[in-house]
């Protein structure tokens, strides 16, 4: 591995630990307040501690529910850890890694090879 | 009860569906385009490292920040994926990430994905883009120059992604609301999670270009020209 392989690695390897440290634990002291989208599309409706929708008129009172609501990560938790602290952060974890890999996996596989190479090795594009 | 931020993005039912649809073809073909054009850009280095852009930017957007009492914000990240890995590639980063959140963590509509992609995706990474090039042009081009345009853009690609927000929401909205209100009320608090922004995407770029400024896509091209610079000054003394 070259030097600047190297160097490149250490980068990565680095801004992933802070991207795991952010969305494992920090994540934690996050506002539970909704954003400023929510706010604004909730601003005329009365709503229960839940956030449902309870009354009044406002740009989301006709908003439906998720079609994945009952996802294993729905809502940023895991489905059956009830300690917030904990299915905040190892859902946080899970989607940095779940990120980057797919992320990784399909700007490598869409790269431009030097010249030369393109044909050479596997297939150009996969899927 | 939760506390929990659990929503951030468009929810099914505000915009309706031929709207919906409509911005999920352009979302679609508007990707695809940015797919061609990243491909020119994406080397064995970037390609790294838009992945950890993605993965960055997923985490950043669950640090919801406060802005007002009962309200808070959050990343969207349209400039910091422009300015790190340009617009192409950053574009297909943030539609990455919505896509991960509307598909496993329940966050953002599967019907809404194309508004949200649009939003945040497409207008955030592609006003960013246009902004930070021109004040790089007229900027001192050195470190406080790149953090003062980083600042800059990110409140104006926030606001103008809420914006986009309103524009659909007048095409296709599925409540008949005062638009001037809700563009006023979106135009404010997104004003204010643009300083947010603002913050974050300044010391993140900033703290990059300090330890690889050959990795922020903005910055490309200009290392030559500083070092002969560097080099006439040197031989001048």
């Amino acid at each position: 591995m070259s030097a600047g392989r190297t160097r490149l690695a250490v980068f990565l390897v680095g801004g992933l630990l802070v991207s795991l440290v952010l969305a494992g634990v920090v994540s934690n002291l996050a506002s539970g307040s909704p954003d400023g989208l929510d706010s604004a599309t909730l601003d005329g409706c009365t709503t229960n501690s839940d956030g449902e929708i309870t009354g009044g008129n406002c740009p989301a009172r006709e908003a439906g529910d998720h079609e994945l609501a009952d996802s294993p990560f729905a809502d940023y938790g895991i489905k059956g850890i009830d300690n917030e602290f904990v299915a905040t952060g190892l859902s946080g974890v899970a989607g940095v890694l779940i990120t980057f890999a797919i992320g990784g996996g399909l700007f490598w596989l869409v790269r431009r090879r030097p010249t030369g190479t393109t044909r050479s090795g596997t297939d150009k594009t996969e899927g | 009860m939760h506390t929990d931020v659990v929503a951030m993005h468009i929810s099914n039912g505000i915009i309706g569906i031929p709207v919906s649809a409509i911005a999920g073809v352009f979302a679609a073909v508007a990707l695809a385009f940015c797919v061609a054009r990243a491909r020119a850009d994406l080397d064995d280095r970037l390609a790294p490292m838009a992945g950890l852009v993605a993965a960055f930017l997923f985490a950043v957007q669950m640090l919801n920040f406060p802005i007002l009492p009962g309200v808070s914000g959050h990343l969207l990240g349209g400039a910091l994926a422009a300015i790190l890995v340009g617009p192409w590639v950053g574009g297909l980063c943030v539609a990455l990430v919505l896509t991960v959140q509307a598909l496993l963590f329940a966050d953002g509509g599967l019907t809404a994905l194309g508004l949200n992609v649009v939003n945040m995706g497409i207008v955030g990474a592609f006003v960013a883009y246009g902004i930070v090039v021109l004040l790089l042009r007229v900027l001192p081009k050195n470190a406080s120059g790149l953090v003062t345009a980083a600042w800059i853009t990110s409140v104006v690609s926030v606001v103008a992604a809420s914006q986009a927000f309103v524009l659909e929401y007048a095409l296709g909205g599925t409540t008949d609301l005062s638009l001037v209100g809700i563009a006023g009320t979106m135009a404010g608090f997104h004003l204010l999670i643009g300083v947010g922004e603002a913050f974050i995407t300044a010391i993140t770029v900033g703290t990059v270009a300090k330890v690889r400024p050959d990795l922020v896509y903005v910055l490309r091209g200009r290392r030559q020209p500083l070092l002969l610079v560097t080099a006439a000054t040197e031989r001048a003394a």
